[in-house]
């Protein structure tokens, strides 16, 4: 009985101690995962870090939405609709509730030209939603 | 006058609910039969005003009844009837309603399916449930009437259910998603009854484990109905996301089975008596967790309902007061309990404790994720941030394959201990599996990718130690046994679907005019035509696509003018093994258009080893054997 | 010396630190952001309360000087080509005097704007300035030309968005002005 209790003791001791690591490790390593996102004047002003993923956001400018003309590519303009606007480069298929004058989420790297270069773009609701994200430049 | 009725049908149901909450506990505290009938009678009371309640919102939806907001807000009388009906539960407020309802349907099947189980379990079951949808009918009638008028200012017409909800899998996720939530609160009641009782013990789990199962089973065919919409409706061909209102129903699914497996060592064993009533309390809580997060709106998801932080108040507040109450409980009565488990060796007690401890530390992992933009946006005063999908993968993906391995062995494990030599075995199957592995990737793609090829190992590791297990007990099989044997081969083949699908899948963008083709993996796709079709409440334009000169398919992009609102419908062709998915894009300037093409391999094994599992799930909990054991077990307390 | 069974019910009290911590970080997702989603509807809505100078004479107006008859209130601006060909249908309204006509000059320059309205003639009552198109996100636009039949109590009765053309006015609006009153 004695030997049993002991077993029992340090099964419960690898356990804890197992799944703890594995959770402290999850905490350190959550750090490299995070994606930090940017409003428009942050990214004009340079407070976005150039070549590493980050999301950022704005309205799409009216009229500013270009097609390339044989590719798949796109440019457009996100504002705060206040003084900064940042341009956005995107290769590949627009989702369907992407339009002008529409807040929107893009997620990709920015260049040192100021160019945005997204990998993602996300408008996925409906005209009157705005990503929570934005709601301070709707205030 | 019948939006008036239906609200005061849920006051009604509230005070239904009040009384089963007393006369629950009341009855369970004085072992009194009478008290405890009358918990009964006011549980069916409760569901059949609930449920007349349920129908007059569904009567107002039908007569395009606009005096009401909740109607006006998400109907339009252009809307089929089908969708005028799942509209009902297409926003928060009716979805809130439907939510009492499934909890109220819970109550009232406890109370009348589980006669033989003792008298203060039941009373304090009831009680506890009770107390329960007693808090959320408080928070429906005050701050989610889905009856409130909209007068003098009745509008004309609705503005039309969110198109994204007008959709076959939609109308079904969500009440299949509620009935696995709110199914955990019978056992967390359960849990609260055992304490209260003391009466934690093999009897306890075998009464208990049938809810749990079928409550994880609904709450499995919601989260792949939710993944299959997000699938084919948002045209991107994602099927999972790691948003977080996924996590929210992830969390309480991970929980749910670490919970059936624990107690299928309380039951069998008497063993993880305390970590098995704490799971209990515990799977509920991320149960209404989910339900903050998705219906407060501090977070951004497709799914996520709009509502003010007032409302998400007064849920958090729920959560506190049930898993408070459960959590204090638990502290003070489960040192009390003594788990008897002599042998720790390699035994079946042990690989339920293993598979226990993973899904912990993946249920802890999943919830770090989910929560921490929001502990780092206050922390560091504003600054926002998203955790990408690259973070759940890094961490649930390891563990789910360390899991799959000994899931592998559980058929073969036999209680207290087992025979190292049993084993043996195991190792020729898994390098078997391991060959297998190895050599088809060579074969299908010719090209190899580590991640998918150990899972796709495991995998198959898992099929044959199961259909072994199987093979070699035909002779002796009970209903238990299969159905366990069966959600672990559904669990492999969703495992192998993900592996393979995950990087063998091909998606190529391009841009065509009128008679152009692409080629993805060896197929063409050639655009022949596109068409301006109007239907009853949106206008579209279909595209003709023929795919290596045989299959036709038509991708749209339909446009919604009530809502204004674009959407995408995907044309997705199963064949062989694998679904083309074709998505039409928005026209460019010189009659060309966007299309995206995919090839997705294996994806519906994802699905489909899901609705293995659930219809496992509920397999096993219909073996004979409980029902004669539960009445032993009743004859050995008597029931007052 | 604390004792065992003390140790042991401080141990099972553990979930409610966790639950606890749960729980607080959820309250400051809460209290942090105020997350309110637009609303999904603005029909049987109140039109959102403004101020801002009007375009002719640089008065200001603010949304109580919508109230006591009905509006029919159309977003224009003079870079949007849709605009131009939508006008000519305005002007037909607004001379049939049935209701009055209001315009919202979106994101414009004032010198443009007066520009085109001398060029193509003015239908509006008045025109309110936008220029930030703060306006124009309350009422949920996204795009010029949009339109808005707003009620004598300044309630928005319905929304078109896109070009009004006569079928739109024949068939839909003009049923819900006869509604009205």
């Amino acid at each position: 009985m004695n030997e049993q209790r002991q077993i029992r003791f340090w099964v419960i001791v690898f356990v804890l101690c197992g799944s703890s690591i594995t959770v402290l490790l999850a905490v350190f390593a959550i750090q490299d995962y995070i994606d930090h996102f940017y409003l428009p004047d942050e990214v004009v002003q340079g407070l976005a870090p150039y070549d590493r993923t980050i999301r950022a956001g704005g309205f799409v400018v009216l009229n500013s939405i270009k097609h390339s003309e044989d590719e798949l590519s796109v440019e457009f303009q996100l504002t705060d609709m206040k003084d900064s606007t940042f341009l956005v480069r995107y290769t590949g298929l627009l989702p369907s509730l992407f339009r002008e004058g529409q807040g929107t989420t893009v997620k990709g790297k920015l260049g040192v030209d100021g160019v945005f270069r997204a990998r993602e773009v996300n408008a996925k609701h409906d005209e009157n939603y705005v990503p929570p994200e934005l709601k301070t430049l709707t205030e | 006058m019948i939006p008036e009725l239906g609200h005061l049908l849920a006051i009604f149901g509230w005070t239904a609910a009040l009384g089963v909450l007393v006369s629950g506990f009341w009855g369970g505290y004085r072992h009194s039969e009478a008290w405890v009938a009358l918990s009964i009678r006011l549980a069916k009371l409760q569901f059949v005003v609930l449920a007349s309640s349920f129908v007059l919102l569904i009567v107002s939806f039908l007569h395009d009844d606009f005096s009401v907001l909740y109607v006006a807000n998400n109907s339009n009388q252009l809307l089929p009837w089908y969708y005028k009906i799942s509209a009902v539960w297409g926003a928060h407020e009716g979805s809130f309603l439907l939510w009492t309802l499934v909890a109220a349907t819970w109550t009232h099947l406890v109370a009348n399916r589980a006669q033989h189980i003792p008298l203060d379990i039941h009373g304090y079951v009831l009680g506890s449930l009770g107390f329960i949808n007693f808090l959320f009918l408080a928070f429906l009638i005050t701050a989610s009437n889905p009856f409130e008028r909209l007068v003098p200012n009745t509008p004309i017409n609705g503005v039309d259910l969110n198109p994204l909800l007008q959709d076959f899998a939609l109308i079904i996720h969500p009440p299949m998603l509620y009935i696995g939530y709110v199914g955990f609160a019978v056992a967390f009641s359960f849990g609260v009854a055992g304490l209260l009782t003391g009466k934690l013990d093999s009897a306890w789990a075998r009464w208990l484990r049938p809810w749990v199962n079928y409550a994880w089973a609904f709450l499995t065919v919601g989260i792949a109905l939710g993944s299959w919409w997000a699938y084919y409706e948002l045209g991107w061909g994602g099927w999972w996301f790691w948003d977080p209102v996924e996590n929210a129903s992830l969390l309480p699914w991970l929980a749910g089975a670490a919970l059936i497996h624990s107690l299928a060592a309380t039951e069998k064993r008497g063993a993880y008596k305390n970590w098995t009533v704490l799971l209990a309390i515990l799977t509920f809580s991320l149960s209404l967790v989910g339900a903050f997060l998705v219906r407060s709106g501090i977070l951004t998801s497709v799914h996520a309902f709009a509502v003010d932080a007032q409302r998400g108040l007064v849920l958090l507040g729920i959560l506190t007061v049930v898993s408070g109450a459960g959590l204090i409980l638990f502290a003070l009565r489960a040192s009390t309990l003594r788990s008897r488990l002599e042998y720790w060796g390699i035994s079946r007690e042990l690989l339920l404790l293993i598979n226990n401890v993973l899904l912990t530390i993946t249920v802890a992992t999943v919830l770090l994720g989910t929560l921490y933009p929001i502990g780092y946006e206050w922390f560091t005063d504003g600054e926002k941030i998203s955790i990408g999908s690259q973070y759940f993968n890094a961490f649930f993906i390891p563990i789910m394959l360390v899991l799959s391995f000994f899931l592998a062995l559980a058929p073969i494990s036999q209680w207290k201990t087992t025979p190292l030599k049993k084993f043996q075995k195991c190792f020729v199957f898994l390098g078997f599996a391991a060959l297998v592995a190895l050599i088809l990737p060579w074969v299908l793609a010719n090209t190899f990718y580590v991640g998918a090829t150990i899972g796709i190992a495991l995998g198959l590791f898992v099929l044959i130690t199961h259909v072994n297990s199987l093979l070699k007990r035909r002779k002796s099989l009970h209903l238990g046994f299969v159905g366990m044997c069966i959600a672990h081969l559904g669990f492999a083949i969703a495992l192998i679907g993900v592996a393979v699908t995950s990087v063998y899948s091909y998606s190529v963008d391009g841009r065509l005019a009128i008679g152009d083709s692409l080629d993805v993996s060896g197929r063409s796709y050639e655009l022949q035509s596109v068409q301006t079709i109007e239907a009853r409440n949106y206008l579209a334009e279909r595209a003709e696509f023929v795919v290596g000169n045989r299959i036709t398919v038509y991708p749209e992009r339909r446009f919604y003018p009530i809502r204004a609102m674009q959407t995408t419908e995907a044309a997705i062709r199963p064949v062989l093994f694998r679904d083309l998915y074709v998505t039409l894009g928005k026209p460019m300037d010189n009659g060309t258009w966007g299309v995206r093409i995919q090839e997705k391999l294996l994806i519906r094994w994802v699905w489909f080893g899901a609705l293995i599992m659930a219809i496992a799930a509920v397999l096993a909990c219909s073996d004979k054997r409980y029902r004669r054991l539960s009445k032993r077990d009743l004859s050995q307390y008597s029931r007052t | 010396m604390i004792s065992n069974t003390l140790r042991l019910r401080l141990l099972f009290a553990l979930p409610i630190v966790g639950i606890g911590v749960v729980i607080f970080i959820l309250a400051i997702g809460l209290r942090g952001g105020n997350h309110t989603v637009h609303p999904s509807t603005l029909i049987a809505k109140p039109f959102p309360s403004f101020e801002a100078p009007k375009l002719i004479d640089n008065e200001l107006t603010n949304h109580e000087e919508l109230l006591g008859e009905a509006r029919l209130i159309n977003v224009w601006a003079s870079w949007c080509v849709a605009c131009r060909s939508e006008h000519a249908v305005i002007q037909d309204i607004a001379a049939f005097n049935l209701i009055s006509v209001v315009g919202i000059n979106y994101k414009d320059q004032r010198v443009d704007a007066l520009d085109w309205l001398t060029e193509l003639g003015n239908p509006y009552d008045y025109t309110i300035v936008d220029l930030d198109g703060t306006l124009g996100v309350d009422l949920g636009v996204y795009g010029a030309p949009e339109t808005f039949l707003v009620d004598s109590k300044g309630y928005i009765r319905y929304k078109h968005i896109g070009a009004l053309t006569d079928k739109v006015w024949e068939g839909e609006i003009l049923p819900l002005i006869e509604d009205l009153d």
